[in-house]
């Protein structure tokens, strides 16, 4: 293990050298740019034996990943916002041919107005398209993500996106461990594709036509596998515990199990969240925080047992829906509660669009909030001016 | 294949072994129907490389029959057969 | 070129019992690029008459390795599928030498998959670029593409009361890929007696890196003609000049066929249904700027090729 400074970027592009895949086929733009520079010049400086293949737009990215899978090699990428968007009509060939592809997804605004900054609203549209998606509050995490979405994808078969949150996480500097190269070889194992299409002798056709009559039944173990992926995850999360003590699950819960109220945010806004957690704990307010880890597949179960008790929730949306009824992870987080016998008034928070910061201020306001949360609208926009 | 897979049974992803469409037959959509006269052929096998539904059977470089299963019966290979005389080696006739 | 008898003692890859039209040519195109190969084939097909047809679930024609990922990307995807190759040969994973072929439309080449295309001609894969050009998006009704001939009757560029057809001459793809100065880019036609395509087919597997075939395909559904006369047609084309028959090996460019005596338009053009509207008399100025444009572009074309 190592203790080194990376950003984001860094430690995704690292975790990403240190797997070697076969093929990298990747566009720059920001701000996951780096991810494909900083891998570029692995490649350039022969630190990997990659073929990477520098497209001409991330459409064609994402097809050369599909071409490059399917053929039988482990396959990564690297994007944000537009670059996610102009992939999205290949993300659900991928999962349909069961291609475990992966990600490094750093969160981007989607145009328009065009923003380079971070929000969820990219990642968020990408979520019904039988891809893993799981968040990162930090580098580390950005870091480990990526190692454990290889042998969660592997192992289930499908595509699986590792994401950070832009700038906030990607651009800046922090502490993180690495594992030692053989450690993530041995981490990851030698990868074996379940039916490659450059096996020759016995030729298989893929991405067939599908009239009514098979449509429906191929999209089947798709939804299988995801079931699948949630014992996977566990599976891999405490295994990478065992080995580097670091475990993962779904979620973390941060003083939440005597909490009375909480937040459920993703990503980088956990991390502020924390700071205010602590504060109100000292000033003798039982806050508490979930952060969610696993947006798909989606743990409602799990989510719904440690929520419970709670008095008030406020989930925190860092993007919009715009279906008038709240952001995506409110409207799926209220489903998960819906059949509960006693659950806790829910708040959603829409905030952070394009990069708008969230601060300690704000979070705190929240949790002053949700001391009277009957008072509240069930939605709410936090820090726009009007 | 006649019976619908269920989606347990559906090979792996979005796949299929090669070449299943041998299975499928297409001889049912011809109004005409290619008639050879293997005295008149010449094996030239300009039938045979212009055939949309490689549907003329050869072997070892001889023509030797016509895959009604497959033959849509579009004519090309009537029309592009080479031989005058007598009359061209395959001609078209109406299906009954 | 190895001789029809010889080629015909090779597997068949494309099995019979697809459900493309009686008479299609772009299975002909496909049954004699594959038969060119010396080498296993993998094939990637962009979305199109050609993949849809061969490819109805549970029933697949090919008998190759096959992929078919979306419309506008089977460069892209081919691109892919050589990279992992090349990754896969290296770490001694994959022995075999293979030729790797994409099939797309004109619709999925000059138009949605043109970025697409121009990208990994660009990088130099090595890999076979067919370009099945019917002149119009058949797969879906017959609509107009970039392709498609000046005047020419398509669903969504129509021959009405007012407006004979499609507005523009096609655009020159074959020059545009040429532009790329990848090492082999030729321009065929099926139907030709001394099996043009095939021969460029060959010559093309044989060199390393991008290589573009556009091949014209008379379509029978699209340009309504007897279904028999696809062949035929294919030749006519060559014949008037329409689609000359040439290659650009290393940026020389050479006429592969000089018709004997160049033919006007017309006996292309009035075997088809799709410019049925030109043969009305007041129409007869369309006939004559398609003429000059189809001499036009030939002179130009025999100058490059320094036959004058």
């Amino acid at each position: 293990m190592a203790i080194i400074a990376r950003t984001g970027n860094e430690a995704m592009a690292e975790a990403m050298r240190q797997i070697n895949p076969d093929v990298v086929a990747a566009y720059p733009i920001t701000p996951a740019t780096e991810v494909v520079m900083i891998f570029a010049s692995f490649v350039a400086d022969g630190l990997v034996s990659t073929e990477y293949i520098p497209v001409e737009s991330e459409h064609s990215a994402m097809s050369a990943c599909v071409g490059a899978s399917a053929a039988g090699g482990r396959v990564m990428t690297a994007t944000s916002s537009q670059g996610l968007a102009l992939m999205y009509e290949i993300l659900p060939i991928a999962s349909a041919l069961r291609l475990p592809i992966i990600i490094s997804e750093v969160n981007r605004a989607l145009s328009g107005p065009i923003n380079i900054h971070c929000d969820h609203s990219d990642t968020m549209a990408a979520r019904d398209f039988g891809w893993i998606q799981i968040f990162s509050e930090d580098a580390q995490e950005a870091y480990d993500n990526v190692l454990q979405c290889l042998k969660i994808a592997e192992k289930v078969k499908l595509p699986a996106m590792a994401t950070t949150d832009g700038f906030i996480i990607s651009h800046c500097m922090s502490k993180i461990e690495t594992l030692e190269d053989d450690e993530v070889k041995k981490f990851v194992g030698e990868y074996s594709p379940t039916l490659p299409l450059l096996d020759i002798k016995e030729p298989k056709t893929f991405g067939l036509l599908d009239l009514q009559d098979y449509y429906f039944e191929h999209k089947m173990p798709v939804v299988e596998a995801m079931k699948e992926a949630k014992k996977v995850i566990l599976e891999v999360g405490k295994e990478f515990g065992e080995k580097y003590g670091r475990e993962y699950g779904f979620f973390e819960k941060y003083r939440l199990d005597d909490a009375e109220v909480a937040i459920v945010a993703l990503g980088s806004t956990a991390g502020t969240a924390k700071v205010v957690v602590d504060d109100l704990r000292d000033k003798g307010v039982k806050a508490g925080l979930l952060k969610l880890r696993v947006f798909r597949p989606f743990p409602a179960e799990e989510l719904a047992e440690v929520l419970a008790p709670l008095k008030a929730v406020a989930i925190m949306d860092r993007s919009d829906s715009y279906n008038t009824q709240g952001g995506p992870l409110y409207t799926e987080i209220r489903s998960a509660l819906f059949d509960l016998a006693k659950k806790p008034k829910l708040i959603n928070y829409i905030y952070g669009l394009g990069g708008r910061d969230i601060g300690l201020e704000e979070i705190n306001s929240i949790y002053t909030d949700l001391a009277s949360a009957e008072k509240l609208a069930a939605v709410n926009y936090l820090g726009v001016r009007e | 294949m006649s019976k619908k897979l269920g989606w347990k049974e559906l090979p792996f992803g979005d796949s299929i072994k090669a070449g299943t469409a041998e299975q499928f037959e297409t001889g049912d959509w011809r109004s005409l129907k290619p008639i050879w006269y293997a005295d008149r052929c010449i094996h030239c096998m300009r039938c045979w490389i212009n055939c949309p539904d490689s549907s003329i059977e050869v072997k070892d470089g001889k023509m030797t029959g016509i895959d009604l299963k497959h033959c849509k019966g579009c004519g090309i290979c009537a029309f592009e057969c080479p031989v005058k005389k007598p009359g061209k080696a395959i001609t078209m006739e109406a299906e009954r | 070129m190895a001789t029809l008898k010889d080629l015909s003692k090779k597997k068949e890859l494309l099995t019979g019992g697809h459900r493309a039209c009686a008479g299609c040519g772009a299975t002909i195109v496909a049954r004699q690029v594959m038969l060119a190969s010396d080498k296993p084939i993998v094939v990637v097909a962009a979305t199109g008459c050609l993949e849809v047809t061969t490819t109805i679930f549970p029933y697949s024609a090919w008998n190759v390795p096959f992929l078919h990922n979306a419309f506008e990307n089977a460069a892209a995807t081919l691109s892919g599928v050589t990279a992992a190759y090349e990754a896969l040969k290296k770490k001694g994973k994959i022995k075999d030498d293979i030729n790797f072929v994409a099939f797309g439309g004109d619709g999925g080449t000059y138009d949605i998959g043109l970025q697409s295309l121009s990208g990994a001609m660009e990088r130099g894969h090595n890999l076979l670029y067919v370009c099945y050009n019917n002149q119009a998006y058949m797969n879906t009704g017959v609509q107009r593409s970039s392709a498609t001939a000046r005047a020419a009757h398509t669903t969504t560029e129509p021959a009405g009361k007012v407006k004979p057809g499609k507005d523009r001459f096609p655009k020159d793809l074959t020059g545009i890929m040429a532009a790329h100065n990848i090492p082999y880019v030729g321009q065929s036609v099926i139907g030709m007696v001394n099996n043009d395509l095939i021969k460029k087919a060959e010559k093309a597997f044989s060199i390393n890196g991008p290589k573009f075939l556009n091949v014209f395909q008379p379509c029978r559904l699209g340009w309504a003609y007897k279904p028999e006369e696809t062949l035929e047609l294919g030749r006519l084309a060559a014949d008037t000049c329409i689609w000359p028959l040439y290659e650009v090996v290393d940026g020389v460019w050479k006429l592969t066929y000089k018709p004997r005596e160049k033919k006007p338009v017309t006996d292309f053009m009035f075997k088809q249904e799709r410019f049925r509207h030109l043969k009305k008399p007041e129409n007869k100025h369309i006939i004559d700027e398609i003429q000059n444009e189809v001499d036009r572009r030939w002179e130009e074309l025999r100058k490059r090729c320094g036959d004058m």
